[in-house]
């Protein structure tokens, strides 16, 4: 089965003052219909990048974007403007984490949802103004019908969010991506906002790109995770290999740095350090500086992205022995993994 | 008791609401924080937790004297400072130190970060400069800096740096007390990791009291040893933070517990979500009685909305809701949620509150 979208080798480089800011930097994936992947890292990691030059909207002037993204075995990178504008909004559309930047303050919101409509469907005003009235239904906006002459800033954040998600759905899009959509919201209204996209996309079967830095919710909406770190995929895995069977260092870093609802720690495993700066990445694996296994090997040459021994579709890049990770593994388990015990 | 280091009594915050340019009318108020109540134990953490402007951060300013509350007391080692004017706060401005949600907002950005971490102690007269300046390297040393880093601006650290930083000027006049608004919030997993063991840590070792606010759940019972969850300016309910996680009594708990995301893909598949529809009421104009009631499960038709709940002891080992219909169980579904609405009110059978 081909997939919905297919990203190959991409790389995002960027022209600064200082020098060639490799934003993203040889990053695979798929994702398929009905499927929701979820990439997750740190700030500067890359995770927004990736997104931006999926859809194309990185500044060309001080950016390329190289590889292959291939949307319904069309490559993104390469397609004219017209043809992307096309997509952008119909076949994919986008979320993005602060709903009251991203909507504009002076247009109704109304007015916003329809021009959405009118721009890739001929039809009239009214028609459109009845799906867009439609939408904010199926998002969960209370009278919609009085609400859609209503402006960003008489809604609330999780509104305004779910008027975003409107937005994103209204012509049926086969791929969403959503950048942190929850991160700016309380975690009551980040639960209901997180429903509703899971309603929509069990109507639809539509794909999901989530990005996010939150491995709770991570665990609850995604199939397929996606770990980066420094620019770079570390690892790559269904959602239960990641969370049951890491194999990667920084992804035990993760785990392990969370503080857990029902599991008590005195200490958390902290990641010592601070991410790489991008401009300058470390030698070799780029979390050696951080990792506590580091070994020689691991300054000298870049691990490659490996499948897991015995497991399918779980891939990492770390050059530790099966036999150490083993062993890990069972440590992290009985410790910060132990929380299905309560 | 003794040894409280903390007690605040019956705290009010009220911002007036005016209309009119020259004859302004008070036409209404904020409640901010309205009728919050706890104490705090020396070496003791609290951690408050609650949505977006249900006046955690209001309160903390409170507890500090940078906003004067409306009503109520704040009782410190044993003196109401509550009424106290800025000039008689200014002594005991030593015994307590805030520190701040955003790091990049709360360290003056045109100060070395020597001149930032001694700033309180050159206020308060401690030492003599050189001293000043060996305490400083001390205490950047403490909080996992390299004290060559004295002479830098704070734009040259990270978030969590800074957040180290603001830290070390909490500490520099040994208070007894540090008020943590948001401290990790705006950092990353795996750095709020270390700002977190720090705090342990700093807390050991020099027998701090904190009062921790957050919104994140899992930060609050890692760190706390009591939590308070406020909802529209009220305690909603107050435990100990493995009874407040394990057996919730008010309702909005519940929901708030249900609603965090849990790291594993089983059990996040397989819990029950109480999804609380609506959201936080406008707090200019809240709702009767009890503020949650119209999203609450729970709600009964002329209770309720009629009778304000008290802050009551539910189930014994100091745990405190503000419900008259306290949860039984937990985990318990949306459905057992709702039913516990049928029967008598359980809070009549119950003792006020007396601590």
């Amino acid at each position: 089965m081909t997939a919905l979208l297919d990203v190959r080798d991409l790389r995002t480089h960027f022209k600064t003052d200082d020098g060639v800011v490799k934003a993203v930097d040889g990053v695979d994936f798929q994702v398929e219909s009905g499927q929701t992947v979820g990439i997750v890292g740190e700030s500067g990691c890359g995770k927004s990048v990736t997104c931006l030059s999926i859809m194309g909207l990185n500044d060309t002037r001080n950016s390329t974007s190289t590889g292959e993204v291939l949307f319904d075995d069309e490559n993104l990178l390469n397609i004219p403007q017209s043809r992307l504008r096309k997509l952008r909004g119909s076949e994919i559309a986008m979320i993005f984490q602060d709903p009251m930047t991203s909507l504009n303050p002076v247009h109704s919101i109304g007015r916003q949802l329809v021009e959405t409509v009118l721009l890739h469907h001929d039809i009239s005003k009214k028609e459109a103004r009845a799906r867009a009235v439609e939408a904010l239904k199926e998002v969960g906006i209370p009278r919609a019908e009085t609400r859609i002459t209503d402006y960003p800033h008489q809604f609330s954040g999780g509104m305004r969010q779910r008027v975003m998600i409107a937005m994103a759905m209204i012509n049926e899009p086969r791929l969403l991506i959503a950048d942190e959509p929850t991160t700016a919201l309380d975690v009551t209204t980040q639960a209901q906002i997180l429903a509703v996209m899971q309603k929509l996309q069990a109507d639809r079967g539509m794909a999901i790109v989530m990005i996010t830095h939150d491995l709770g919710v991570v665990a609850e909406t995604a199939d397929d995770v996606v770990v980066m770190y420094a620019a770079k995929v570390v690892e790559h895995g269904s959602v239960d290999t990641i969370f049951k069977n890491p194999q990667h260092p920084y992804t035990w870093g993760l785990l392990g740095s969370l503080p857990r609802l029902h599991t008590d720690v005195e200490r958390l495993t902290q990641i010592p350090g601070q991410p790489p700066s991008l401009l300058n990445p470390p030698q070799g694996c780029r979390f050696n500086p951080r990792c506590p296994y580091v070994m020689d090997v691991c300054k000298q040459r870049e691990p490659e992205l490996m499948p897991v021994t015995g497991e399918a579709d779980h891939e990492q890049a770390c050059f530790l022995d099966d036999e150490v990770k083993a062993r890990e593994v069972a440590r992290l388990k009985e410790t910060v993994l132990a929380e299905a015990s309560h | 008791m003794a040894d409280e280091l903390l007690v605040v009594d019956d705290l009010k915050k009220y911002f007036p609401v005016s209309r009119g340019i020259i004859f302004k009318k008070q036409i209404g108020a904020v409640k901010a924080v309205d009728g919050v109540s706890f104490s705090l134990r020396e070496g003791e953490t609290l951690g408050v937790v609650g949505e977006s402007g249900c006046g955690k951060s209001t309160m903390a300013r409170c507890i500090m004297k940078l906003l004067d509350p409306t009503d109520g007391k704040i009782v410190f080692k044993g003196r109401d400072i509550s009424k106290l004017s800025r000039s008689q706060m200014r002594p005991l401005r030593r015994e307590m130190m805030m520190v701040f949600q955003d790091p990049y907002a709360s360290l003056n950005a045109r100060k070395r970060v020597g001149f930032i971490v001694a700033e309180g102690l050159d206020v308060h007269g401690i030492g003599t400069p050189p001293e000043r300046k060996r305490r400083v390297r001390e205490l950047l040393e403490v909080v996992g800096l390299n004290p060559e880093h004295y002479n830098r601006f704070p734009h040259e650290f990270s978030g969590g740096q800074r957040q180290r930083i603001g830290i070390a000027r909490a500490l520099a006049i040994n208070p007894s007390l540090i008020v943590c608004d948001e401290p990790v919030s705006a950092l990353d997993v795996s750095v709020q990791a270390q700002i977190l063991n720090l705090l342990k840590d700093l807390q050991k070792e020099f027998g701090l009291t904190y009062v921790f606010i957050a919104h994140d759940l899992n930060v609050v019972r890692h760190i706390s040893d009591r939590v308070m969850v406020m909802y529209l300016g009220k305690a909603v309910e107050v435990a100990g933070r493995s009874e407040l996680y394990a057996a919730p009594k008010h309702p909005y708990t519940g929901a708030l517990l249900s609603a965090v995301p849990i790291p594993d893909p089983d059990l996040g598949r397989q819990r029950l979500h109480l999804v609380l529809e609506g959201d936080v009421p406008n707090p200019i104009n809240p709702p009767s009685a009890c503020n949650f009631h119209p999203r609450c499960p729970r709600f009964h038709q002329g209770h309720c909305d009629v009778e304000d709940p008290e802050l009551r002891s539910v189930g014994g080992n100091g745990q405190a809701a503000a419900c008259h219909y306290p949860l039984e169980k937990w985990p318990m579904t949306a459905a057992e949620m709702r039913s516990g609405a049928s029967g008598t009110p359980q809070s009549e059978h119950l003792e006020p509150e007396l601590a």
